[in-house]
């Protein structure tokens, strides 16, 4: 339970620093929007941490630019847009479905296929498995036979 | 029958092993560029020595050039400006993009350790540096002589880097460009 609520405070202390940045909107609704946004958008500098995470440089000149875009009054549509031209679709932690990544969102429909039939196909093979193991009759004799073989061998 | 079907699994197996380990290869600092092939973005910003007045996109376009993002806070640029200073003497035209820089600091970089540019332009906000996708300086880009992007280099150009991935390239545009 201790560790559990431990990992729980790492995972969150995140956003707890994206959060401790003093951020002005004219218009309050764009706030949780730009929470979503800097959620979403990745670092293009950092391995794997998004814009509200990362303090390096460029991530602060891209939040920033998020919020300056936001101001403009353009979507969040067009915001990725926006920066998936500068920045490449790299930034985007939920890319778009096209031909480049429609194997990427439906692999895991895949594989959940193929491991569902493979589940199936086994549990079934099991049943019929643990219902030939029943002992035969005379099974004692033979396994006193082969024991007594290999003590004189 | 049976028997081959208890092979799927590793033949599987190796097969994502085989994925998995070509990528590794793979440098994963290194992002896809999403403005080769574009042209250079448009920009209006003044150049680093204020002399040389306002620039545009329009004074990237006429001749085959290197546009080299660098900046003083930048360490490795220290270490690329020797090659710069090379290409330059070889006859490469190089274009600065002094980025979130400080002008004087700038000037007495280039004053102490040679200036390789044909000019600099002062993107001391970083603007232009956004338009253009930076993010690590330095970072050098291949534009041909109508102003479009044809490779760009993240990191520090090298002797091996320019023999590798910019020499042939730039001879070609030359070419083409004559």
């Amino acid at each position: 339970m201790k560790i559990c609520l431990l990992l729980l405070s790492a995972a969150l202390s995140g956003f707890v620093f994206a959060t401790s940045e003093l951020v002005e909107f004219s218009d309050p609704s764009y706030r949780a929007r730009y929470q979503q946004l800097i959620t979403e958008l990745r670092c293009p500098k950092c391995q794997n941490q998004n814009l509200a995470d990362s303090n390096s440089p460029i991530s602060r000149d891209l939040r920033n630019e998020v919020q300056r875009l936001l101001e403009d009054g353009l979507s969040n549509q067009e915001i990725e847009t926006y920066l998936t031209n500068r920045y490449s679709a790299f930034i985007l932690y939920r890319p778009e479905v096209n031909k480049n990544t429609y194997l990427l969102w439906v692999s895991p429909l895949i594989i959940l296929l193929v491991g569902g039939l493979v589940v199936a196909r086994f549990s079934r093979q099991g049943v019929s498995a643990t219902k030939s193991q029943e002992i035969a009759p005379d099974s004692d004799e033979r396994l006193n036979d082969l024991l007594s073989d290999e003590e004189d061998g | 029958m049976i028997r081959l079907a208890l092979f799927v699994p590793l033949a599987l197996f190796i097969g994502l092993s085989a994925l998995l380990l070509l990528g590794l290869d793979k440098d994963p600092t290194e992002l896809p560029s999403a403005l080769v092939g574009e042209k250079f973005p448009s920009f209006t910003l003044i150049a680093l020595d204020e002399e040389q007045g306002m620039l545009s996109e329009k004074d990237l376009i006429g001749e085959v050039a290197l546009v080299n993002v660098w900046a003083t806070w930048c360490y490795a640029c220290r270490i690329e400006h020797p090659m710069l200073n090379q290409l330059n003497e070889q006859g490469v035209k190089v274009i600065g993009l002094n980025y979130k820089d400080e002008r004087g600091s700038a000037k007495k970089w280039l004053d102490l350790r040679g200036d390789p540019y044909a000019f600099s332009i002062f993107d001391v906000r970083g603007s232009l540096g956004l338009d253009l996708g930076v993010y690590g300086a330095p970072e050098t880009y291949l534009i041909d002589a109508t102003g479009v992007i044809r490779h760009r280099r993240v990191g520090v150009v090298d002797e091996r880097i320019w023999t590798n991935e910019f020499q042939d390239l730039y001879a070609q545009l030359k070419e083409e460009s004559q």
